[in-house]
């Protein structure tokens, strides 16, 4: 199994790393297979729209080279775009995105996916106490 | 570059090359074939069967040549199967094997025989009161390596091969890490088979041997011409077995310069990284261990990603740790010795040898304490713990 020059690349130097003081929205998510984690952290403002954006990304991760590079990849893709967009991010975008995994890696990936969700979703269900 | 994986495979001594290098082109003559130029190639074949004899303290004519460790692990647990399958069913192992060993077993359960699988403590030293009282009316084979490939603990294989004898059961070691290592004979281990494999030990790969005491019936794995008294078919690998003879004629001469020298430089390693890296693990056995393995765990960050930073650096280790052996499963060989399975991740596996300097501890030494604190800081788990 090999991963490709791009994974290498982000794995050796990942962008985003590290985490964001009092976080707007924080994900943590485990892959049961591996026993991996990550955590995101997000930080939300609004565009001149006035449409909630994700102003601020970062992550941390404890896991493979796949785990790291996926982490990376998805903070800058979704940095800048709307919840509404960074929503739609899969972790088939951030596989295409790094040109593929060892098939024994996509798990890894999925770990992205669900860290951005949950982020968002941690964002989404604090608003909505601070509403009540 | 820096190589630090010689328990997965070492360089073929130049030495060793330049004898092998006579049977590709000049003497490639069949040995079993009549003609003068396959007699000679006959002769040097057993002078090289003699030189590994002699490694391991055998006579000749127990010494069987194969295609490498596999095979003999392969051939003496089979072998042995089909040989005594109307004695009994049962097999004893431990839970540390060779995947060569293991996987042997798997398949063999498959057929209907029963393998127990021996636990070690968190040395990794197998549990010996446990074979004891494993041993039954149908056990007919235990097989123990002698020193495990990961951790480098070397199991009491005599106190093992006394117990076996005196339950009249055959006794198979795989001593793949150990032959070329450290002096071994036969005799004093009293096994009744051993596995050993060329290229651990500056030989050429794809050549091993089986050492058969004399009088073990076990059956043929590879059915084909008459070589090897026939039981073990195939054509000569002729270069592969002159440069086996030739890799233990050096190993039985250089073995204890190259441990003082090994040994040294694994205990400055060892130290080092103690010293400069905070919450580090040794495994295996503090003293019942090969002098060349280092075998640790790195708490805190994963072992994959140590490794392909120094591959970066032209750093050159393993892992027994999930995602390079394409499992995601940590090594077997940590967690049977009770190691969590989120400290098993973070293992990595330096194993010294010959061509090793000085100065190469000296760079790890410089590089990897960096390269910890890099993937540390971006570990959750780093963080929560401080
Ligand atoms: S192996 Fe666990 S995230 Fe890749």
């Amino acid at each position: 199994m090999d991963y490709t020059e791009k994974v290498l690349e982000y794995f050796r130097n990942p962008k985003n790393m590290g985490r964001i003081e009092n976080p707007d929205g924080v994900g943590k998510v485990g892959n049961p297979i591996c026993g991996d984690v990550m955590w995101i952290y997000i930080k939300v403002g609004k565009n001149e729209n006035g449409e909630d954006i994700i102003e601020d990304i970062k992550f941390e991760t404890f896991g493979c080279a796949a785990a790291i590079a996926t982490s990376s990849v998805v903070t800058e893709l979704a940095k800048g775009k709307t919840l509404k967009e960074a929503e739609k991010i899969s972790n088939k975008d951030v596989v295409e995105f790094l040109g593929g995994l060892p098939p024994i890696k996509k798990h890894c990936s999925l770990l992205a996916e669900e860290g951005l969700q949950s982020a968002i979703n941690d964002y989404r269900s604090k608003k909505n106490e601070r509403n009540r | 570059m820096i190589y630090m994986d010689y328990n997965a495979t070492t360089p073929t001594d130049p030495r060793v090359l330049e004898v092998m290098s006579k049977y590709f082109y000049e003497k490639f003559g069949n040995p079993s074939s009549i003609y003068e130029i396959a007699r000679e190639n006959r002769k040097e074949i057993e002078r090289a069967r003699e030189k590994v004899a002699e490694l391991i303290e055998a006579d000749s004519d127990e010494i069987f040549f194969t295609s490498g460790g596999t095979e003999s692990d392969n051939w003496a647990i089979i072998g042995t199967s089909f040989a005594l399958k109307n004695k009994g069913n049962h097999i004893i192992t431990s839970q540390i094997e060779h995947h060569a060993v293991l996987n042997t077993c798997k398949f063999l359960s498959k057929l209907g025989f029963e393998i127990t699988y021996v636990p070690v403590d968190k040395y990794g030293i197998v549990d010996i009161d446990f074979i004891k009282k494993a041993i039954k009316r149908e056990t007919i084979l235990i097989t123990i390596m002698h020193a495990n490939n990961e951790i480098g603990t070397i199991e009491p294989i005599e106190e093992i091969s006394k117990i076996a004898k005196e339950n009249n059961i055959l006794f198979h070691t795989d001593c793949v890490q150990t032959v070329g290592k450290i002096p071994i004979s036969v005799k004093k281990l009293g096994v009744d088979m051993l596995s050993l494999s060329g290229h651990k030990f500056y030989g050429p790969k794809g050549i091993g041997a089986l050492y058969l005491k004399k009088g073990v019936k076990i059956e043929t794995l590879i059915h084909g011409g008459e070589q090897e008294r026939g039981r073990r078919g195939g054509t000569y690998n002729v270069p592969g077995i002159v440069g086996l003879g030739k890799a233990a004629e050096i190993a039985k001469q250089e073995m204890f310069e190259e441990e003082k020298n090994i040994r040294y430089l694994r205990d400055k390693l060892e130290k080092g990284i103690v010293e400069k890296i905070p919450e580090i693990m040794i495994n295996g056995h503090p003293e019942n261990r090969l002098y060349n393995t280092l075998n640790l765990c790195v708490k805190y960050v994963e072992g994959e990603s140590i490794l392909l930073h120094l591959d970066f650096e032209k750093i050159y280790a393993s892992s027994g740790s999930a995602c390079t052996s394409g499992s995601l499963e940590p090594s077997h060989v940590l967690l049977a010795c009770g190691i969590p399975h989120e400290i098993a991740h973070g293992s990595l596996r330096f194993s010294l040898g010959k061509y090793n300097k000085e100065e190469d501890v000296d760079k790890v030494l410089e590089i990897l304490p960096k390269i910890v604190e890099k993937l540390r800081k971006i570990s959750p788990f780093w963080r929560e713990k401080k």
